[in-house]
């Protein structure tokens, strides 16, 4: 298992959290039975938007069931805000949780559903419907509030899970692939919330697997495969640090073998393909700089005709391939 | 929409707080449990005795006569089908269902994770769900029982009746067997939830308790102590004959039926509350 790539947060970050503003994994593992959940956790979250990203299995859900006392760690320690999932009565006054299970009691309107869980907090009626109508509210529910949720669709079902896990106005949000089954125009509203939650100093900390929206509302991002955390740190620094790695660029041209046989001789070129169609080929390279250089020289030493030149590696989508989805491929 | 934060109200702590929480926990209790659909194969169960009860009276000759010249011989029968039907089988029955299902039915909807993800103590929420079952199965059984004593008294006519309840033994006959019912909802109740708790397929257990309480008339003393039906038993007004093969022990003082019932319920809601405490939210996997 090759070591976590750890970036560090950036110095003010740094400086004005505290403790007891942080969310806490200490050396946590979690076994089910024989199977790995998660491994060898150790983690310091900040206030704002985290991402938690990884394939289908990598133990997104039970990060998040271990950070919510839903599951118990079979070792280390989770504390959120210096507060234990032990003690409910307090630690769930500070956390809210929208979890992947998109089920509810029976019988409810959406209203209900939501009002309900606020008197089993323990407010009182005025403050429970107030703060069920400003849930509902804030991701945009009203219309159908007084409907029954076995009528809703998906993406309202979504909405008023999440509009559950708010109204009690927590710290800590935890949402399980929040943006499932929203459609476009109901996923940006969710995203503004989101990013509105954030700047009033709560911390969220979302799963998700569209890559795009991580990379547009994180602040942070943890990559995570087979139960261990393979990468941390600002969605900046994350980008950053690809750059100690191959980057993979796409070149389109007249002569790609010709260009081939230029590549092949520099030690920083990793690999080379040429496309199926000979139009073009595909390079890894761990130095992009020198890589521009020798094409510039080739171009103007020869008649080689360049198309396009394209990266492969610009946003999260590369981090994501690089650490996760090309790994998963050579193993 | 404004970037504000908006203060949560305040909860407070201790008894005042808890009153408030399982307060909401029977509201919402009740009405996913009790006032839904599903609910309607326990109201038929619940109606059967009474049913029985009033085919008896408006159309059996032999027991309307009997009522009327030997009330005495017609309590017997009486306390024959309480026992019988009402406590060891409509309460029974009916309890394992409401009980078993108090966090079971959550696991099998998958709706436990939005109490254990409220501000609320475990102990808090079995507390607060035995309490809902036990709102739900006395409010029933107590209308089965007083529709089975109303249908047994309504052949008298209603000055005799008027006349047993107030100058005679009626009054006490019908407390006991409405306190004997709220009892036997305590203990079932108890037994019940926590069995539900600790068994994966909790037909078994339920079934195998059904027999030992049907057996315990032929239990030697000692084990016949190990049973809720042998204290509700101690406590019928009116005796119940267990038959020839009955082993006799001694007979239960009420007091101690009663203590010893109670005490048995809350070391269970104890036990209840340790297998909450450390319960894992696993839907999939059951
Ligand atoms: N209750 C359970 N019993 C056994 N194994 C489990 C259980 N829950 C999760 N696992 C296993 O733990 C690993 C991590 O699962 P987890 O649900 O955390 O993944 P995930 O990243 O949330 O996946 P997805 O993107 O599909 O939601 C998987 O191998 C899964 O099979
Ligand atoms: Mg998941």
């Amino acid at each position: 298992m090759e070591a976590v790539i750890n970036i560090p947060i950036s110095q003010t970050a740094k400086e004005s959290v505290t403790a007891e503003q942080m969310i806490v994994f200490e050396d946590v593992s979690k076994f089910y039975g024989e199977i790995l959940g998660v491994n060898r956790v150790n983690l310091q979250i900040a206030p704002g938007i985290t991402s938690l990203v990884g394939p289908n299995g990598s133990g997104k859900t039970t990060l998040m069931n271990l950070m919510t006392g839903l599951i118990q760690p079979t070792r280390g320690r989770v504390k959120v805000l210096d507060y234990s999932a032990n003690d409910p009565e307090i630690f769930f006054r500070k956390v809210g949780y929208c979890s992947q299970f998109d089920s509810f009691p029976a019988g409810h309107t959406g209203y209900e559903f939501v009002y309900s869980y606020l008197r089993v907090h323990g407010y009182a009626k005025n403050d429970a419907d107030r703060m069920t109508a400003r849930a509902i509210e804030r991701v945009g529910l009203t219309e159908a509030a007084k409907r029954k949720v076995a009528g809703y669709s998906k993406g309202m079902r979504q909405r008023i899970r999440l509009a559950q896990s708010i109204a009690h106005q927590p710290s800590v949000i935890v949402l399980d692939e929040p943006l499932n089954g929203l459609d476009p125009m109901a996923r940006a509203e969710a995203i503004r919330l989101f990013r509105e939650l954030a700047d009033e100093g709560l911390h969220l900390i979302i799963s998700s697997h569209i890559l795009h929206e991580v990379n547009k509302m994180s602040d942070r991002v943890i990559f995570i495969k087979e139960g261990y955390i393979k990468a941390e740190g600002e969605v900046q620094g994350v980008r950053n640090e690809l750059e100690e790695h191959p980057l993979q660029i796409v070149v389109r041209c007249d002569q790609p073998s010709f260009l081939a046989t230029k590549l092949f001789a520099e030690p920083h070129i990793v690999e080379v393909h040429i496309h199926d169609d000979r139009k073009g080929l595909f390079v890894k390279t761990r130095n992009t700089d020198k890589f521009y250089d020798l094409l510039n020289r080739v171009v103007v030493t020869s008649d080689l005709n360049i198309e396009t030149v394209a990266t492969v590696d610009n946003d999260l989508n590369a981090v994501y391939h690089y650490l996760i989805g090309a790994r998963q491929e050579g193993e | 929409m404004n970037a504000v934060a908006i203060e949560a109200p305040t909860l407070g702590s201790g008894w005042s707080l808890w009153r408030r929480q399982i307060a909401g926990i029977l509201r919402l209790e009740i009405k996913k449990n009790f006032l839904s659909k599903r609910a309607l194969p326990m109201y038929l169960l619940a109606a059967i005795p009474v049913v029985i009860m009033m085919m008896l009276a408006l159309f059996d000759r032999g027991m309307r006569r009997g009522v009327r010249t030997n009330f005495a011989e017609a309590m017997i029968v009486f306390s024959n089908l309480h026992e019988g039907l009402i406590l060891r089988t409509v309460i029974f029955f009916g309890c394992a269902w409401i009980f078993m299902n108090l966090f079971r039915g959550e696991v099998v909807d998958k709706s436990l994770h939005y109490y254990f993800l409220s501000a609320v103590k475990r102990e808090v929420l079995v507390v607060g769900k035995y309490l809902s079952g036990l709102i739900a199965s006395c409010t029933l059984f107590l209308l089965t029982t007083a529709g089975a004593l109303f249908f047994l008294y309504l052949p008298r006519g209603v000055q005799a009746n008027l006349d047993y309840i107030f100058n005679g033994p009626g009054w006490a006959q019908i407390t006991d067997y409405l306190g004997i019912t709220i009892l036997a909802c305590v203990g079932y109740g108890a037994l019940f939830m926590v069995i539900g708790l600790f068994f994966r397929n909790p037909i078994i257990p339920a079934l195998f308790v059904y027999g030992w309480e049907w057996l315990n008339f032929l239990l030697p003393p000692m084990l016949k102590k190990i049973s809720i039906i042998h204290y509700l038993h101690s406590l019928v007004p009116v005796p119940v004959n267990e038959g020839p093969l009955a082993i006799i022990g001694e007979p239960t003082p009420q007091w101690i039926a009663i203590t010893g019932m109670l005490i048995v319920t809350a070391i269970v809601l104890f036990l209840a509350s340790m297998r909450i405490r450390r319960m894992e939210i696993h839907y999939g996997g059951e």
